[in-house]
This record gives C-alpha cells, structure tokens and sequence, in this order.
C-alpha cells in the first residue's frame, strides 16, 4: 500500500496519461492512415498498387499526384459542386422550415395545434427508408428522378417535421417579451421578426449547420434516385462507388482517399465549430427528465 | 405505489415500471382510448350535423346569389367586394374538376382493385406473322399513388368548398347587415397578425404531404399488396397475408421467413442493447479520465476523440471496411501478422462460430464510432456531479470503481435515460454502421432473401425493398419496425417532463 496520498495521485494519472495515450492513438490511427495513404504514389510513376506490405507509405513514396489527379481525371470537383449547390438550398430550406414550424407551434395558438403536433410526432416515428421508394415514384412521375431539384426536394421538404428541438428551446423564451411587444402594438409577425429570431440565434446556427452537414454524409438516398446518373451524384456517392470492386481494381482507391480527406477538411471544421451547439440541441428537452 | 416510493427508484426501475405499467393499463387504455374515440366520434357527429344544418339552411334562406355561389364558387364574395377572394375560389374549383376530369378520376375509379389496365397489341412480322404483345395502359403502382393523391385532393377540395359556402353566407350577413366586407389587403394584413399560423404553416405542410404523407401513405398500404417482382406491374390488394409471411414457419426454398425473422429480431435485440450500453458505460470512462482533476491537455484530448466523428460517416465507415478486408495486404491482416510473424488471411465475415465474429467485431468499431458522441454528450453534465460526493466517497474509503458506480453511474443514468432510450431506437434503426461494415453479412442458407447473420431489421428492409423487390413485405416489416419504436418512444416521452410543463418556462 502506498502512503503517500500525492505519490499515489501521480501514478493513477500517470496511468491515466498512458491509456488515454493509446486509446487516441487507437481511436486517430485510422484516419492518421487515411491521410498518409491519400498521399501514397507510385515512385516510378504508375498507380500505386490497391494494396501494399507496410502499414505505412515509406518516404520516398509520398507525393501529391492523386490530389492533383482527384482534380484533374476525375469528376470529384463537379460532384463537390452538386453537393455544395445542394447542401445550400437545403440548408435555406430545412432553416425556414423548422423555425417557422417550430415557432407556430411554441408561441401561436390555434385550434387545430395539438392534433398537428401530435400528427407530426407519429410521422417522424416511422423509418425514413420506408418512404425512400415512394419517394422515387413520386420523384419520377414529376420528372424530376436523377435531378439536383429532386434531390433538394426530398432532403428539405420533410424537415418542417424535425421541429421538436427547436421547439424545445423557444419554449424557453419567456412569453412577456411577446406580450410586452403586443402591447407595444407590434403584431405577430413584427414579433416573431424582431424578438424571437434574435434571441434563437444559437439554436438557428445549430439548425444551419446541422441540415448543411446532411447532405453531404446521404448516400443510400443519392443512390436510389441518381441511379446511375453519374454527371448528378454527390460527393458521398461518388466516393462509395469507388470503394466497389471494379473501381478499386482500376486504381480508383487512391482517388477515394484523396477524396474523402478534401470533403472531411470543411465537415470536420464545421463540426468542431458547432460542438457546443450540437450538445445543446440533443440535450435540450431531454434533460429535465 | 406511491409518488413517493416512485421517486426512490432509479432511472431503469422506472422505466421497467412504467413498462409495466404501460401494459397493465393497457386494457384501461385501451378502454379510455375507445371511449375517447366514441366521443370524438359523437361530437363530429354533432359538429357533422351542425354543419349540414348550416349548410342546407344557409342554402334555402340565402338570396339568388349566394344559393348560385354553392355550384359556382366565389360567386357570392365576387359580387358583394371580395373580387379577388372570388376569383381564387372559382380557380380552385375549375382546378380541381380539372385535375379529377383528365386525370385523377381514372386514377381513383381503378384504386379499389388496383389492377392495371392491359391490352393486346399486334405486332405484325417475324416468321410466324403476326403476334400478340401485352401492353400496360397504367401501372399498378401508378394507380396507387395517384389514387391516394386524388382522394387527398379531395378531402382539400371539400375543405376549401365549405370554407367557400361560408364565406358566402357571411358576406351576404354582412351585406344586409349594411357593412361592407373586409377588402383584400385586410384579410392578408389579418394573416400576419391574427391568423398569422396559417402563413407559417402552410408552405411546410403542403411540402410535409406531398413528400412526407403521400409516400408514407402509399407504404403502408403497399403492406397490403403483393406487389414484388413477379407482380410488378399489376398487383392486388391480400390483405394481411404479408404479415402472415413474416410469421410463418413454412420453409420455401430452403429457409422459412418466420425462422429469418425471429432471428433478425433477435439479433436487433442483442446488438442495440450492446451498442447502446457499451458506449455509454466506456464513453463516461473515458469522459471522466479526460475530465479528472489533475489531467492537463484536456482539450487536445477530447478533440483527439470528436475527430472521428467529425469526418463524416460514410468516410470513416467505408475506411474502416476497407481496412478490416479479408486481403492479406489490408491493415487489419498486416497489424495481426506483425504480432504472429506469419502472413495472415483473416476475414471477419467468416462463416465459422455461426457469425459472431463479425458481429463481434461491429460491435467493437460501434465502440470506436459511438464513444465521442458519449464523450460530447456527457461532460458537461459530468461536471455538475458536486464534488464533495466524490470526497465524502473517498474518505469512506471507496476507490475509483465504486465510486463510479455508486456516484456516477446512478447520477448520470438518472440525468440522462431519455437520451438513453432515444439512443437505443437510434441503434435498433442503425443502417449505416451495418450495411456499409459487413452489408449484414456473413450470408447464410438459413435465411431467407439474401438475409445475412448481421443484419437489422432496418437492413433487413433496405434488402427487401431495394435489392429483393418484395416491396410489399419490406412495407410490413417496416411496419412493424415503427409499431415497436414508436411504442418505447411514446412511453419516454410520457416520462420526459418537457412534454408534460410544456409552459413551465412561460
């Protein structure tokens, strides 16, 4: 038994230091391989083979051919377009959408407003995928299959349904200041304008940030409405479709590497960003159970 | 059991209550549920006949006009002020005889049978003179779905009609009583203001209909048709024969769906227990590591952890699929050759030990995915704990371990068990992390559908619907999917107070 109680604090974090040690290194060694591999090229010249002996690319086999080959030979950055241009109209639309939805349902009140609260929470209980194939049909017969509109249509056109959050937090937002501005002679709509949007300002980056991300992490969706329209595919299809075996046979997984470390840039900036943000919106409504 | 008695226990104790509760009451419910619906029933009975009333009343004592605005939308508001409030309800209607004339009508006279409308062609040539062709007019899944947006139509068009009759009525009222009706720009500066609810919801809720309700109609009744494969293009209403299927033991082609099913089930079971609890117990560990007193770089740390999720997922889990190949030259093989010297072939969808190995192993990278989300989740809340327990703890002599879980373990699950709940739904519905680690493999002759050992059910019904085209009996298990979630999210709810003080704040 150690005495001394400092001597025995040292060594638990000394041991504390050693497995969080490992743990990160476990926990980065993938993508620390991800970013070494997305660098690896052929000294000689050629495609790197798929699959190598070592771990890690030596020195001498690192360079930036598959970056500047991602750009050039392949059609990664159209897709990045299709991908940005979506994720941008979604994130306008899912935004309005659920502020307006959600404050409707905090702040107004009308007749008909629990039946459609409750309407709305048994729709989002069902599973998403049990729509997906009606949704093509639907997409097809307006013509709008294999399109960027029909795309953004399905991303955003549900979201006023994922309301609950936003909802949440605007519950928060004591209703004297809607009174007082009432009173004042602003009419709802002036209240909504010019009180509520601003003191919702964190819950709205969250909602920004979060139906941007969307888009750019969907890929079973993309799938079945792009089929194999590959000049509209997104970032995330592209990339899964050269993780398929004839790609990966063609060389194309360096390209996937290469790839998935570009798109990761901006995501993982973005999210270490709304950390904080996300950790309130899954919170919110949750905790004062 | 008293409140008080309630209150003592933990978080799990209630939660098991309340599900026992749930279905110890489930008769009471049940009986105040259909009693709740005779009187709702009643009162739109009376609200019906009120209506009807107003309606027919309103017909035999209007004037000319007005009894002409009930065939002629609009009329009434057009002639007496409300030109424009006119004219859009005389659009809506022509719209709408339009929209059932040319198209909707067909659709909707079809929808009871569903079978699509076939002729013969003759196609003249080839050696053997002339052949018959079958040709669709429509398809049956055409049918459906215009079907159901035709009657969603209508159930609109009736809706504005009655408003229309109203309306008529009251401008006439108003008429006589010597007023003059509101004008135009007032009813639109009544929508920012009194009836300003109908602004905002309006855009949504025709979006939520047409792209959230009309599909999601359309699947539920697609549960109800044998629509597959075989019949593509013209299939019937069977009732609940799919529902049948998937309970029964009857072996077609090798392997039943019952025994497929049962097992799947079994298996959704199994790894959204583990996967929610692992990385909830592991990722407060770690949590409570990076948040001890004394541990500098706590910062570094915790972002080391968030890193990998925030690289999107389908990166990181196509990495990782890539990574646990079965090659000798993927990492896993080289990482397991450099401890045992000899080249290795190791696949994690080995058929052996009946599937567990790659059940195990997604497990483990579940471990590896989920526990940042915990660490995010918890840390705030992990250091509102009041230290002095953690002290009072130490000096009865309590180490590490017990102090975790006599303190922090009963803290954290009473805090945080919704979120719990909502996290254990998450995995029973946790696509990604399956189809694109194993696509549920291994693939085994015992199930049926290219069923494979790790599958969910929510794989399960991507495979049938995407890849088998049984698209009626993926409709039933989705289903069934939502029966089962939608039951444990309704009873977490009720538990939540946010759901019950919904003004607690106001």
């Amino acid at each position: 038994m150690i005495k001394s109680y400092k001597l025995r604090r040292g060594l638990a974090n000394t041991f504390i230091y050693i497995l969080l040690a490992v743990l990160g290194l476990i926990w980065i060694f993938p993508l620390v391989w991800l970013v070494l591999h997305s660098f690896r090229v052929d000294p000689a010249g050629g495609v790197p083979a798929a699959a190598v002996d070592h771990l890690f690319p030596t020195l001498e086999e690192l360079g930036f051919d598959n970056y500047v080959g991602l750009f050039k030979d392949t059609m990664f950055l159209r897709w990045f377009g299709n991908t940005f241009f979506i994720a941008v109209i979604c994130c306008i639309i899912s935004t309005l959408s659920v502020l307006v939805v959600a404050y409707a349902f905090s702040r107004l009140r009308f007749k008909s407003r629990k039946p459609l609260i409750n309407v709305g929470m048994i729709m989002g209980m069902f599973p998403g995928f049990m729509t997906m194939i009606a949704l093509y049909y639907i997409l097809k017969m307006m013509g709008l299959d294999q399109t960027l509109l029909g795309l953004i249509l399905c991303y955003s056109a549900g979201s006023g349904l994922g309301y609950l959050v936003m909802k949440g937090y605007l519950d928060t937002i004591p209703h004297a200041l809607d009174e007082a501005a009432t009173i004042d002679g602003a009419n709802q709509f002036q209240v909504f304008y010019k009180i509520i949007l601003p003191m919702a300002k964190p819950m709205i980056i969250y909602q920004i940030l979060t139906s941007f991300i969307g888009p750019w992490c969907d890929f079973i969706l993309v799938r079945l409405i792009m089929q194999d329209n590959v000049d509209n595919y997104t970032v995330s299809r592209g990339l899964w479709m050269w993780t398929e075996q004839e790609y990966v046979a063609n060389g194309y997984f360096r390209y996937f590497l290469s790839g998935a470390v570009v798109v990761s840039i901006p995501i993982t900036a973005l999210f270490l960003y709304m950390q904080k943000y996300y950790v309130e919106g899954v919170t919110a409504g949750g905790v004062k159970g | 059991m008293k409140y008080i008695d309630y209150m003592q226990l933990n978080p799990l104790e209630r939660f098991w209550y309340k599900f026992k509760e749930f279905f110890k009451n489930l008769p009471a419910t049940l009986k105040a549920f259909f009693c709740a619906v005779g009187k709702a029933i009643k009162n739109f009975a009376l609200k019906f006949a009120k209506g009807v009333k107003d309606f027919a009343v309103g017909f035999a004592q209007g004037d000319i006009i007005t009894k002409l605005s009930y065939f002629i939308m609009g009329l009434g508001n057009a002639t007496r002020g409300q030109v424009i409030k006119g004219i859009i309800f005389f659009t809506i209607e022509v719209a709408y005889i339009a929209f059932m004339v040319f198209f909707g009508g067909a659709y909707l006279s079809q929808f009871f049978t569903l079978e699509a409308a076939t002729h013969y062609e003759t196609i003249s040539g080839g050696r053997g003179g002339a052949s018959q062709k079958l040709v669709y007019d429509t398809y049956s899944n055409q049918i459906l779905i215009y079907g159901i947006l035709a009657i969603m139509a209508t159930i609109a068009f009736v809706a504005v009609y009655l408003a229309s009759t109203k309306s008529a009525r009251k401008c006439e009222e108003i008429k006589k009583a010597g007023k003059k009706p509101a004008t135009f720009i007032e009813e639109i500066k009544e929508l920012l203001d009194s009836k300003f609810h109908i602004t905002l919801l309006s855009v949504p809720v025709i979006l939520i209909c047409v792209f959230v309700l009309l599909p999601l109609i359309f699947m539920i009744l697609m549960a109800f048709t044998n629509y597959d494969d075989k019949n593509y293009f013209s299939f019937q209403w069977v009732g609940f024969a799919n529902f049948a299927e998937i309970f029964s033991g009857s072996t077609t082609g090798g392997a039943s769906m019952g025994y497929t099913f049962g097992n799947i089930v079994l298996w959704t079971l199994i790894w959204a227990i583990a996967a929610t609890f692992s990385n909830y117990i592991l990722g407060m560990v770690v949590a409570l590591m990076i948040n001890k007193k004394g541990i500098k770089l706590k910062k570094l740390w915790r972002t080391l952890f968030v890193m990998t999720i925030a690289v999107p997922q389908f990166v990181t889990l196509l990495l990782v699929s890539q990574m646990i190949g079965s090659s000798p030259d993927s990492p896993l093989n080289l990482i397991i050759s450099m401890f045992t010297g000899a080249p290795s072939q190791f696949d994690v969808q080995t058929p052996l030990y009946d599937g567990w190995i790659a059940r195990a192993v997604v497990i483990i990278i579940n471990i590896w995915i989920g526990i940042p989300y915990t660490i995010l989740m918890t840390t705030g809340i992990l250091m509102n704990i009041p230290e002095d327990l953690y002290e009072s703890a130490r000096i009865d002599g309590a180490g590490p371990v017990k102090s975790f879980t006599k303190i922090t373990l009963p803290y954290m699950l009473f805090v945080t068990t919704p979120h719990l709940i909502t996290t254990f739904i998450g995995n029973v519905n946790n696509f990604n992390v399956i189809y694109l680690l194993t696509g549920g493999g291994p693939k085994t002759n015992d199930y049926k559908y290219g069923a494979g050992k790790t599958d969910l059910l929510i794989t399960l019904l991507y495979k049938l619907s995407v890849d088998q085209q049984k698209y009626g009996l993926g409709a039933a298990i989705g289903i069934l999917v939502f029966i089962v979630c939608a039951t444990l999210s309704l009873i977490t709810f009720n538990m939540t107070k946010s759901a019950k003080d919904e003004e607690a704040f106001s």
